[in-house]
């Protein structure tokens, strides 16, 4: 298995670890990048400067998924496996383009709507002064009556 | 039986193909199914991470990764993602150990691979405790568990005030004080602690300070209380002690109304500890099957199979997994 090139275990161990400390190389530079990203985005790195959010969040999006087609291709071999394989592993993951950019939607529409009802009655989110022992099993048109808002 | 070309395979009857002995994917069934296992782990973590985006994005008010996430062993304050860095730094350096490990078993080296693994094992218990550090000092010291979250973001302009400076500003404030425990250079006390108190609202109000109020060692001897002004956005962190939490008193700019910090959301803390708990437990169970596989090669199990110590290439898999997954952990906790 290990002698696909038909090397000798010596001269596969070379290459074995030269994946090794490439593999190293890139991962540490690459997570040194993001941080590195992240501390002088927000100022904390050089006295005074800053990035805007929308180069941020972009470049440290961009620098994980790298990192983690990296792993998966080279660290865990589905590069080199049949390209069959492979797919039926990275095709499901696409999937998940769907649940983000749906859930983050969904998230901030969820803001937006409470937002609009904390504006349009600034008291609504205040507990009512019923219990639900007093309003559980009332008929709706009896309900109406009895709940209030402050 | 070879079925290598489309030509081979037409001139098989179905029962042939149904008798087993290929293999088109060219993978050990054990070693396939652990893929399948990590895509639906993956989907797992996948599922957390777009609730804690989702749940943020519903929120007006955040904490800010950087503030939250700037405290390290031996009293390291202030110092933004550095532990967490860290962190990262030793489950790269076990990603590579393991790949190792793997490498050597195709070359049949059980030495080597006991050796490798011995180093990830290592690796693996450096982070774990390092996360159990992590979560220590956010429950014990600074107050965050699934329940209570005193990390949040600022919604208003504002300054920090005096309790007098509040209670003139709103005469309906009762003055009260309540007993605090104080850890000093030279020992336990109690002190007596001054803060305001609204009825309707059963809110308290203190004078802004940070929990080495509580704790005041070395440099931290004389505690000030802080009095200076903020934006909105601005981080902040309520002081808590023995599960009492001490929102600071503040003066929104430009009106004379007198409000405390809130609470942040609730969902932070809870997603934090599920999340990362989730990971520290892939990790935990990792180190388990690491030492298993390790034993197993070390006492010459899998030499005589000659199938390139194929166990390791699993665990392998799911090594590089709990890796790939912090990758997104640290991306979304941390970083954004």
């Amino acid at each position: 298995m290990g002698h696909a090139h038909g090397l000798s275990p010596e001269e596969q161990r070379k290459e074995d670890l030269k994946v090794g400390k490439v593999g190293f190389g890139i991962l540490l530079l690459v997570t040194l990048g993001e941080v590195g990203v992240a501390l002088i985005g927000n100022g904390h790195l050089i006295e005074g400067v800053s990035l805007p959010a929308l180069f941020m969040i972009p470049t440290m999006i961009a620098m994980s998924l790298y990192k983690a087609y990296y792993i998966v291709s080279i660290f865990m071999h589905l590069g080199h496996e049949v390209g069959g394989m492979a797919y039926t592993i990275v095709m499901p993951m696409l999937l998940l383009v769907w649940g983000v950019i749906a859930f983050l939607w969904e998230g901030d529409h969820a803001r937006h709507n409470r937002n609009f009802v904390k504006d349009a009655r600034p008291a609504a989110e205040q507990p009512v002064e019923e219990s639900s022992s007093d309003t559980g099993m009332l008929p709706d048109d009896e309900l109406s009556k009895k709940l209030s808002f402050k | 039986m070879a079925t290598d070309t489309v030509h081979e395979i037409e001139e098989e009857t179905i029962e042939q193909l149904w008798d087993g002995g290929d293999s088109p994917f060219k993978s050990e069934y054990g070693k396939l199914m652990m893929w399948y296992f990590l895509l639906s782990d993956a989907f797992t973590f996948a599922g957390f991470l777009i609730a804690y985006g989702s749940l943020r994005f519903s929120m007006n008010a955040w904490p800010l990764p950087d503030f939250v996430f700037s405290t390290a062993p031996f009293g390291i304050e202030n110092a933004p993602l550095i532990f967490v860095t860290f962190m990262t730094f030793v489950l790269i350096v076990s990603s590579v150990t393991v790949l190792r490990a793997v490498q050597e078993g195709k070359l049949e080296n059980t030495g080597g691979v006991v050796k490798w693994m011995i180093l990830t094992i290592v690796g693996g218990s450096i982070f774990l405790g390092s996360q159990a550090w992590e979560w220590t000092n956010l429950i014990a010291v600074e107050g965050v568990t699934i329940y209570k979250n005193p990390f949040s973001t600022s919604l208003d302009d504002g300054k920090y005030i005096s309790l007098e400076e509040a209670a003139k500003l709103n005469p309906r404030l009762q003055k009260k004080s309540m007993m605090i425990d104080v850890h000093t250079d030279e020992g336990h006390s109690t002190e007596q602690l001054a803060y305001l108190y609204d009825k309707d609202k059963d809110q308290k109000y203190f004078e802004k300070f940070d929990h080495h109020f509580f704790h005041r060692t070395g440099d931290h001897a004389t505690p000030e209380v802080k009095s200076n002004e903020f934006v909105k956005g601005d981080p902040y962190l309520i002081a808590y002690q023995n599960g009492n939490y001490f929102p600071g008193a503040y003066q929104i700019t430009g009106t004379e109304t007198v409000m405390a910090e809130e609470m942040g959301p609730t969902a932070f803390g809870a997603l934090f500890f599920f999340i990362t708990g989730f990971h520290g437990f892939h990790v935990f169970s990792g180190l388990i099957i690491l030492l298993v596989i390790a034993l197993n090669t070390w006492s010459g199990f899998y030499a005589p199979r000659k199938n390139g110590h194929v166990m390791v290439e699993k665990v392998g898999l799911y090594w590089h997994f709990v890796d790939l997954v912090w990758v997104f952990v640290f991306l979304v906790f941390y970083l954004l």
